[in-house]
């Protein structure tokens, strides 16, 4: 296997690691915990008074717009990552290429505010 | 580079026991070191009272007290959660494993480091992200509606968060002309300033309006107090919490503190030189020349930086009201989101025109 996918390998267990130290700990903590459920105990906590309707209530998401900007956003920074690496090869080149894409890019933010979009409907 | 850890004549499977073990110790105890340090003696005498005195010295065995009594508590899973108990146990695991991850790509010191990726920092952006999806699943997973709007107001706040973090560090990344790490470390060490190398370069001089937005996206992610809607005591009785008991809730709070200590250490890796001092101080010109007892002072050096940084989160932190969710938005694409982006142009035309 590869110095490169070795390196990877290490997030696996450092991941796995993780789990298993605090699987440990649950387990300790299984052994020597009291296990004693009453209704009252297992009820879902409202403030002390007793729960009204289904705890999966429905709720209005409000920042959907701001979620589907997000994606647009995020996948540009992906874009202007490998770029800010390589600036000083590129040089002048690079930095007119990246002031006109980030340029389209303020456009389309100073749009979704001038619509009237960035705020919590 | 290979020497990964100084155990490189070791055979692969000691190499990785030794790593995940200087993981564990480089997870917990800046964790441990924390939680007493600023939780329970700086907020105690910021209000004026001594907080824990009666375990050790100090009290500085109640972290120890603390886990013990944890490890006693009942574990209670609500009826209503029973249907989803599987992914209600496993939630507070997935924070947990997020910030291991996380520290997978911090260095420590010129040889002391786990893995040493080419895109370090784009791989931490990447899996920090990781514990929102575990506070998404306890939120929903614990079937209360106090818990429901925690879990969704910590994904709004990352919609909010995450794009000022990641191009705040762009900057950084411009100057440094890498995504890796320990050669982010070694470009602000080995920099001069104006021909003066007394100081090196480090990124919080020329970077700092990127330094400024990660830190506020730092306070963000860590949901510290002007933005722990996701938490809010008052109001959601603890958000995604509500439901946890006994030990499943100290992992969330070991996890939470133990993602500040991490997070501290990588804004020190981007702006404050990480591990290293000036390398003109001892004559070193590369990363090959530092010499070896780098490796043990590196780790307390870089240990030193994430308290300094931590105690300022810890201050906003402790003396500062909540904002809300619609502010904290406004407030990251209105104001933080702009900024960042003519950062980033700003440093572009500079590195290009020196």
């Amino acid at each position: 296997m590869s110095e490169f996918l070795r390196s990877y390998l290490t997030v696996v267990w450092f991941g796995l690691a993780a789990f298993l130290v605090a699987g440990l700990l649950l387990g300790i903590s299984a052994l020597i915990r009291p296990n004693k459920p009453s209704r009252e105990k297992l009820l879902t906590y409202e403030s002390g008074v007793d729960p009204v309707g289904d705890g999966w209530s429905q709720s209005q998401i409000r920042y959907y717009v701001f979620a589907l900007l997000f994606v647009i956003f995020d996948v540009e920074a992906v874009f202007i990552f490998p770029w800010a690496t390589q600036l000083e090869r590129y040089a002048v080149f690079g930095l007119v290429e990246m002031g006109v894409f980030v340029g389209i890019l303020l456009l389309g933010l100073v749009y979704a505010w001038r619509k009237g979009v960035l705020r919590w409907v | 580079m290979n020497a990964v850890l100084f155990a490189s004549d070791l055979p692969y499977w000691l190499q990785s026991i030794f790593r995940v073990l200087g993981g564990l110790v480089a997870v917990l105890l800046p964790a441990g070191t924390v939680v007493y340090l600023f939780l329970f003696k700086m907020l105690s005498f910021m209000q004026s009272r001594l907080g824990p005195m009666e375990a050790g010295p100090y009290g500085s065995m109640q972290l120890f007290a603390e886990v013990g009594k944890w490890l006693q508590k009942e574990d209670i899973v609500p009826a209503n959660a029973q249907p989803e108990a599987r992914i209600f146990k496993m939630a507070p695991l997935i924070v947990l494993a997020s910030t291991f991850l996380l520290v997978v790509v911090v260095p420590f010191g010129p040889d002391a480091l786990f893995t040493d990726f080419e895109t370090g920092i784009f791989y931490a952006l990447a899996v920090s992200s990781i514990s929102v999806l575990g506070i998404l699943i306890a939120g929903w997973a614990s079937a209360n509606k106090y818990s429901l709007l925690g879990g969704l107001r910590a994904a709004g706040q990352l919609v909010a968060y995450e794009l000022p973090m990641v191009l705040a560090v762009i900057g950084v990344v411009i100057q440094a002309g890498t995504m890796n790490l320990q050669q982010i470390v070694v470009a602000q060490n080995t920099g001069s300033m104006f021909g003066w190398d007394g100081i090196g370069n480090p990124y919080v001089l020329t970077q700092f309006v990127a330094f400024i937005i990660f830190m506020i996206s730092v306070q963000a992610e860590l949901s510290q107090t002007p933005f722990d809607m996701p938490i809010a005591e008052s109001e959601l009785v603890s958000g995604y919490m509500t439901e946890y008991s006994g030990f499943r809730f100290l992992i969330f709070f070991i996890g939470e503190f133990a993602t500040a200590g991490v997070f501290a250490m990588i804004a020190s890796i981007l702006f404050l030189g990480g591990w290293g001092v000036p390398f003109a101080w001892f004559g070193w010109t590369t990363i090959d020349s530092v010499d070896n007892w780098m490796n043990f002072a590196g780790p307390l050096i870089l240990f030193a930086k994430m308290m300094a940084l931590v105690f300022f989160i810890m201050w906003i932190r402790f003396s500062s009201p909540r904002l809300r969710e619609d502010q904290l938005q406004r407030f990251a694409w209105k104001v933080l989101i702009p900024i960042s982006l003519v950062n980033i142009m700003l440093t572009a035309v500079l590195k290009v025109a020196f």
